[in-house]
């Protein structure tokens, strides 16, 4: 049986020519030597009676044999503050903080650590599944001395924790306490300990926060024995704290009476936008975060009262740290390119090959840059069209791990199907999770990374998802002869509508879910401009994402309210980090997605695909271009993906929900089965009539309108739309429909 | 917690119905009693492996687990997906029932 041995990544998604990106690659054993080659994708779908998987290689550098190698990942999230004046000579010790552990029973985990261990100097406090809270103390001779509270934590509840070590006496004393308050509550408690010999504190190792590290790799401190859960205002003295300075130190400023000990005491209710942890104390000894825990979360003092972050930043002065959050695997690049000057704009890869293995790390090279003192930047486009590559839907997708932790059976109402992939990516919880995951803590998770193999990203993926779905429409476009650039979600986050106007017609994926306020106001603006835009898809513009200048190839989500969604955020939690911005649906912002394409989520199912039936809408003179050459009512049924083209997830107009007054339904779907069912964000009771056989909601729509300055609007309303396009080697009605409507939105006659 | 609707054994009907038509749509009675059998804990999940890409499967069951891999069943193996959700039904058949299923 096949087993997946080899995957890797770029450190860049979208490449003009003249520029440069790397490829990392990580070989298990067995694979020492693999073949690259960088190859334009043209089809990816294997299944009998599909395309199949084709490509045309681009001579390069880059081809070639390379040698294998393991890799290793170091994921968790954790903070690291280099060692300063403000740790030096420390003889006695005051430390606190709140904590929320989440899995406190899972194993010993720290709480904060600065501790050279070889030479067994330094601190550290830790939380034990059996005894809580935990000093150590180096003892000056390679060990350290540990003293145990006795009482094991709550999961999932505030404690407020501090530790001291007085070496005058020799006394250490521990005390945790639960800020909530419970009847037989047996967590909460001290203990005083003397020291045998005089502990060595000071210490000129780094010191974390919600991780150990026995040394370095990359640069910086290998986290380990990582804390799951939320830590708030952790606080370093060189001198023991009494009960009174505890209080004092929990939240607001440092007291003028305790800053000459105070070491650090960070406050992490500042630079939310940022990797950064702030010293309030006057050493200023600030800290940078590792791989993205969660900022903007609730403290222990929240209240409710304010929801935003922004509003009430001393009640979200909480970090979620996580042992399983990644932002950038750090491999060392294997191979790298030059894109060359004359590159045609398309989907790339990376294609690895040893012996039955391979892998796609794909990417995009986009038309070159127009130069910044050019006027007349449109010339800079090499096509009249230009598909649109979702990377933040691929992101948000990017190593679900549903399938092999879960089987989506009931989703799917069929059996699940494992693939070496599946079981490949279930290999290497270091490789982090898609946004449809929980963290190894249970909480949602809602950061991604592409500086990571996201594994279910690959053109010939077996599940027919995102980029390997959208294989069939690279596919019908290589089928006929268009010329078209490729760009991607990235690029239009950053260049704005810009570079959408250089196009006569924009064309979406088929799951363009995943929306930043940027490509909103990008795309809608180019609709408004004159732009023709072709939503080849279902569920799009869904989400709202936000981006980090500072931090490219992650992003941030919310899943706020509702929304088919398998996880839910935190009340209070609603905003997002990275830009302040509210998360969640952007139907919750004000902007459906009927107000943007004409049709939004609806339904989904995932186990037969439907058909569409033309519409008296169709019969319009304004449609009639659409339906040139179809004399066929029923449309779309049949398709690669269930077997129609009204599948998976579906999108239906509503004037109520923005569909423009003159938008025309073309085309609907009907006769959906039981599996698929009503988004909830749009159930008000529940009744018994949910599926697709009760419920008349259930359907798509395809609907066509026109939009200011001559520009239009052509929107599927079904991810299963693609999947029909090969069918009948292309000579379909969905592919002719297609095929008319692109054919109109190149011709630059206004439409309106 | 996984479903608790109901399977009577006596109903082989609808266990013909679905050895004919083993990947549906099913009849509203079928499809009651299929998403019974669906509608189970992650941990010891069947599932289809594949062995042969669209040609070949083994049957498993899945660990339930992050990082766990899945138990492969020995020889059960299917050269279509039809066959194998025949095979899972019989198996769950009994296991929700404790009648084995005979069907003539
Ligand atoms: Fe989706």
């Amino acid at each position: 049986m096949l087993e997946k041995k080899i995957a890797g990544y770029s450190d860049e998604i979208s490449v003009a020519p003249g520029e440069r990106i790397r490829f990392m690659v990580s070989c298990e054993a067995g694979v020492d030597r693999y073949q690259a080659d960088i190859v334009r994708l043209i089809s990816g779908d294997r299944q009998p009676g599909g395309p199949g998987y084709r490509d045309e290689l681009l001579p390069t550098s880059v081809s070639g044999e390379y040698h294998g190698r393991t890799q290793e990942t170091y994921c968790g999230s954790y903070a690291i503050v280099p060692h300063g004046p403000a740790f030096a000579g420390l003889a006695d010790l005051g430390l606190q903080a709140a904590i929320f552990p989440t899995l406190p029973s899972l194993r010993r985990a720290c709480v904060i650590a600065k501790m050279d261990v070889e030479a067994g100097r330094g601190f550290a406090l830790w939380t034990d599944p059996a005894q809580g809270l935990v000093l150590q103390l180096g003892d000056g001779a390679g060990g350290v001395q540990e003293f145990a509270l006795g009482r094991p934590l709550v999961a999932r509840e505030w404690y407020l924790v501090s530790a001291t070590y007085d070496s005058a006496v020799g006394e250490v004393r521990l005390h945790q306490e639960l800020l909530n308050s419970y009847a037989r509550d047996e967590s909460s408690g001290a203990a005083t300990h003397t020291s045998a010999a005089t502990a060595a504190v000071s210490c000129e190792a780094p010191l974390l926060i919600a991780a150990a590290s026995r040394g370095e790799a990359r640069g910086k401190p290998v986290g380990e024995m990582i804390f799951n859960g939320r830590i708030e205002r952790p606080v370093v003295a060189s001198r023991v704290l009494d009960a009174g300075d505890i209080e004092a130190l929990r939240h607001g400023p440092v007291a003028p009476n305790l800053r000459s000990d105070i070491c650090a005491a960070w406050d992490f209710g500042q630079a939310f936008e940022t990797d950064d942890i702030i010293d309030i104390s006057p050493n200023r000894a600030h800290g940078r975060l590792v791989n993205l825990p969660i900022r903007a979360v609730r403290g222990s003092n929240w209240t409710g009262d304010e929801l935003s972050f922004h509003h009430a930043p001393d009640q979200y002065a909480a970090i979620h740290f996580l042992d399983d959050s990644l932002y950038d695997c750090e491999w060392e690049p294997d191979f790298e390119l030059e894109i060359p000057a004359d590159t045609p704009s398309g989907l790339y890869a990376a294609r690895l090959r040893s012996g039955d293995q391979e892998d796609h790390i794909t990417f995009v090279v986009r038309p070159p840059r127009e130069l910044s003192e050019r006027a007349d930047a449109g010339d800079r486009a090499t096509a009249s069209l230009a598909l649109l590559i979702p990377t933040a839907s691929y992101m948000a997708y990017g190593n679900a791990r549903g399938a092999i932790e879960v089987g989506n059976e009931l989703l799917a109402n069929h059996l699940t199907v494992i693939s070496p992939e599946m079981r490949y990516l279930n290999r290497h919880p270091d490789y982090g999770n898609s946004m449809y995951d929980d963290h190894n803590d249970g909480t949602g998770v809602c950061y991604s990374s592409r500086l990571r193999p996201l594994i279910n990203i690959r053109p010939t993926h077996p599940w027919l998802w995102q980029l390997s779905a959208d294989m069939h429409i690279v596919e019908w476009l290589e089928s006929q002869d268009i010329a078209f650039d490729v760009i991607t979600d990235e690029d239009m986050h950053q260049d704005g509508v810009a570079l959408l106007e250089r196009y006569s017609c924009v064309m979406t994926c088929s799951h363009p879910e995943y929306y930043s306020t940027p490509m909103w106001d990008a795309l809608h603006a180019f609709t408004q401009r004159g732009g023709r835009l072709m939503y080849m898809g279902g569920n799009g513009f869904y989400w709202r994402v936000a981006y980090r200048d500072d931090k490219p190839g992650a992003m941030e989500m919310r899943r706020t309210e509702d929304g088919s969604r398998s996880w839910a955020s935190e009340p209070g939690e609603y905003y997002m980090a990275f830009t302040g911005e509210y998360g969640g649906l952007w139907w919750r912002a004000g902007r459906t997605p009927q107000s943007l394409v004409g049709n939004g989520f609806i339904a989904q199912g995932f186990d037969h695909s439907s058909y569409f039936r033309r519409t008296a809408d169709s019969r319009d003179p304004r449609a009639a271009f659409i339906f040139e050459g179809v004399d066929d009512e029923i449309i779309g049924d049949f398709g690669l993906i269930g077997g129609g083209a009204a599948g998976l997830e579906l999108d239906s107009a509503s004037r109520a929900y923005g569909t423009p007054p003159h938008a025309l339904v073309v085309a609907t779907s009907e006769q959906h089965t039981d599996a698929y069912i009503r988004v909830n964000e749009d159930i008000g009771h529940m009744l018994l009539s949910i599926g697709g056989q009760d419920d008349p909601g259930v359907h798509a729509d395809v609907v066509f309108f026109e939009t200011p300055r001559g520009g239009a609007v052509f929107s599927t309303g079904s991810i299963g739309w693609s999947s029909a396009l090969f069918h009948n080697d292309h000579d379909n009605n969905i592919s002719r429909i297609t095929r008319n409507v692109l054919n109109r939105f190149l011709d630059p006659t206004p439409l309106a | 917690m996984p479903s608790q609707y109901p399977i009577d054994p006596s109903r082989t009907d609808l266990a013909h119905e679905f050895m004919a038509n083993p990947m549906g749509p099913h009849s509203a009675a079928l499809q009651r009693i299929v998403t019974r059998m669906r509608d189970t804990e992650a941990a010891g999940r069947y599932v289809l492996v594949t062995r042969v890409p669209y040609q070949e499967w083994g049957l498993a069951q899945l660990s339930g687990k992050r990082g766990v891999d899945l138990t492969m069943i020995e020889d059960q193996v299917f050269t279509s997906i039809e066959d194998a959700e025949r095979a899972v039904f019989k198996l769950r058949w009994e296991l929700i029932t404790g009648v084995p299923l005979a069907l003539d």
